[in-house]
């Protein structure tokens, strides 16, 4: 009965957080914590691999063309002797740069609608009618259709990459910000009758202030999951666009890209389609655990338990 | 419900029609110019005509109208005459919404490739239900057990892998590696013309359809299993459960008759809340197995700058959308009578 009186008191005198027992409880989560490490592992790849690996992924080698498993070229090499490994670096670069900056712009617009939707009455019935306007849209066919539409435009504008970057990842973003803004708007509603906006509207805390303040915070943990489960569907979408043909070029490759380019070569070797689809699937793997692991953490429902 | 119904009909139209606007709009407003496909040999003036030929030359308020007409009036017109040899109007010379590129109705390209895209999409959607629902009331029943924990991993596994992934391991499993003459090689294309008239052939037909349908299928099922649990879980810790049992009754029908009843209520509605997310993801599974679909007929317009036919495509699959939330809505308030809309 002392023991654990004491370990209570132990407890309690640690200094807890918010943050701190979410990540208590986050680590619990067997499957976020490894999804935790296998994206770390990919961010490592992607970031600091062109250093370790330092083979021009473009470099032609003509003579090694359609390679298997080797000391030179560990994954093999495509039709033109390219080194598939470095082709993959490169392009897992592409793939989670698109996927994290399409899901920061959704997320910001989503949280920007939520909760002005949320917030200010006047404007909630105009606002949710376009996110019900946008979730009727077919999303997939338009996004391919816009893209076939502005690519070259772009691409004369600011040069083929950072045209087609800007490009999909604006497409993405401005597709997929709805979820977001219903669930924002919904946790505002029920926020905005709280004592504790009550008071600060009370001593003239203007709204601006009182959003930043008050209600960002309060609605954090939603965004949070939402933004990781963002980061899953923005690389299947720009992946899936990119396997169409529709999304980067063949000299620019994505993950699905070189999935895409693989595909001709199927019956040759196989594991040109394997590995950049292991890399896609891996990634969303484990962000979607992450995601898993941090919805428990942060429902305080679940949280303590 | 009929009240709410036919007002949730009505309000469709306006939805709609916004939506054609706006789809049209996006359409117009690309940099793009159509005839950019055909050959530079071809002069400026001819070039001109060809454009005004198309009915390009037109304000864009014009040809939407015109558009407008010919989708929402002249083909449903066209249908009835065609389907039932019911004569309304100028039958005969109707002007009705033609592609560019092949010159014939977009609608009849459409009816074209209706059956296969139905047939792949349509048994994907039975498979991945008929794969879903006893996973998902077994792990529910049965939570924490070993089959729950690997029911959760794999359907984890299955939303988480795009179907383009899974689709291309198939054929690199099923197509390359598989000796050809083995009893499991699968034809990695969709070969639509196809007859069905004999056993063989029906046998051949099975097996093309095996891997695009599994595909979709294990997709579908991986989220639909995860809703048949939560929603299972949700209804055996009610009170009526513990009623059924403590009045003695067997456990498989406190299980199949009472708990699942009740739980296939929000299923349901996300089944049919899923369709068009199915005929879009249906897209790309069209593309990898080569079939002749409406997905690969969307591609094909996309990469010609087919505008007529783009157009209409991606208006259907944004009619399908409208119409299943309806549905889903309607299905709600149907089974469920505690929801009432009025």
């Amino acid at each position: 009965m002392t023991d654990t009186a004491a370990q209570e008191q132990n407890v309690q005198s640690k200094n807890r957080s918010l943050w701190g027992d979410v990540w208590v409880q986050f680590r619990s989560h067997k499957g976020a914590m490894l999804g935790m490490v296998v994206f770390g592992i990919i961010l490592f790849g992607v970031t600091a691999g062109p250093y370790l690996w330092t083979i021009d992924p473009q470099y032609l080698d003509i003579r090694d063309k359609n390679q298997g498993i080797s000391w030179k070229h560990p994954l093999g090499t495509d039709q033109l002797g390219r080194d598939l490994l470095a082709q993959l670096i490169h392009g897992g670069r592409v793939s989670v740069a698109v996927g994290l900056a399409a899901m920061l712009l959704s997320l910001v617009l989503g949280t920007f609608i939520g909760v002005l939707a949320g917030y200010f009455k006047r404007i909630d019935g105009p606002l949710m009618r376009l996110t019900d306007l946008f979730l009727a849209l077919p999303i997939l066919p338009l996004l391919l259709v816009i893209i076939m539409l502005f690519r070259d435009t772009l691409r004369n504008a600011f040069g083929p990459e950072t045209g087609i970057f800007l490009l999909i990842v604006f497409i993405i973003g401005m597709t997929s910000w709805m979820q977001t803004a219903r669930i924002v708007r919904g946790d505002v509603l029920a926020l905005k009758e709280r004592e504790f906006i009550l008071a600060a509207n009370s001593i003239g805390t203007p709204a601006r202030r009182v959003i930043l303040r008050h209600i960002l915070p309060n609605i954090m943990s939603p965004i949070m999951v939402s933004a990781t489960l963002g980061v899953a569907t923005a690389i299947i979408t720009e992946s899936a666009l990119s396997f169409l043909g529709l999304g980067f070029p063949s000299d620019f490759p994505t993950w699905g890209r070189l999935l895409f380019d693989g595909t001709t070569f199927i019956q040759q070797s196989p594991s040109r389609v394997i590995w950049p689809g292991l890399a896609i699937s891996l990634t969303v793997l484990s962000v979607n655990f992450i995601g898993d692991g941090l919805r428990d953490a942060l429902d305080p429902r679940i949280r303590g338990r | 419900m009929l009240n709410y119904t036919i007002r949730r009909l009505f309000f469709t139209i306006p939805t709609l029609l916004f939506i054609s606007f706006v789809i049209f709009l996006i359409l117009d407003m690309a940099p793009n110019d159509p005839t950019g496909n055909l050959p530079m040999t071809i002069p400026p003036e001819v070039r001109e005509n060809i454009r005004k030929s198309l009915g390009l030359d037109a304000p864009m308020y014009v040809r939407y109208l015109l558009w407008c007409n010919q989708f929402f009036i002249n083909e449903p017109l066209n249908l009835l005459y065609e389907w039932f040899d019911w004569c309304i109007g100028d039958c005969e010379n109707r002007t009705r919404v033609r592609s560019w590129s092949t010159r014939s109705p977009v609608v009849d390209l459409i009816v074209e490739r209706m059956p296969q895209t139905l047939w792949v999409v349509g048994m994907s959607y039975v498979v991945g239900i008929l794969i879903a629902l006893p996973i998902g009331v077994i792990s529910a029943y049965k939570q924490y057990s070993w089959f729950d924990q690997i029911g959760t991993f794999i359907s984890m596994i299955g939303f988480s892998v795009p179907t383009f992934f899974t689709g291309v391991l198939l054929i690199v499993i099923f197509s390359v590696w598989i000796d050809q003459d083995s009893w499991f090689w699968l034809p990695s294309i969709y070969d639509t013309t196809l007859v069905v008239d004999s056993w063989g052939n029906f046998w051949l037909q099975v097996r093309q359809m095996i891997m695009p349908v599994m595909v979709l299928a294990l997709y579908n099922a991986a989220q639909l299993s995860r809703f048949m649990r939560a929603s299972m879980l949700d209804n055996l810790s009610q009170d009526y459960v513990r009623t059924a049992r403590a009045k003695g009754l067997k456990e498989k029908t406190v299980l199949l008759v009472h708990v699942l009843r009740n739980s296939m209520i929000p299923v349901v509605t996300v089944i049919a809340l899923s369709v068009p997310q199915v005929f879009g993801g249906a897209i790309i599974t069209e593309q990898i197995f080569r079939v002749n679909g409406l997905g690969q007929l969307l591609i094909i317009g996309i990469q010609g700058a087919d505008i007529p036919l783009v157009q209409t495509l991606t208006f259907i699959f944004a009619v399908l959308i409208v119409l299943f939330n309806l549905v889903a809505d309607i299905l709600y308030g149907l089974l469920d009578p505690r929801i009432r809309y009025d």
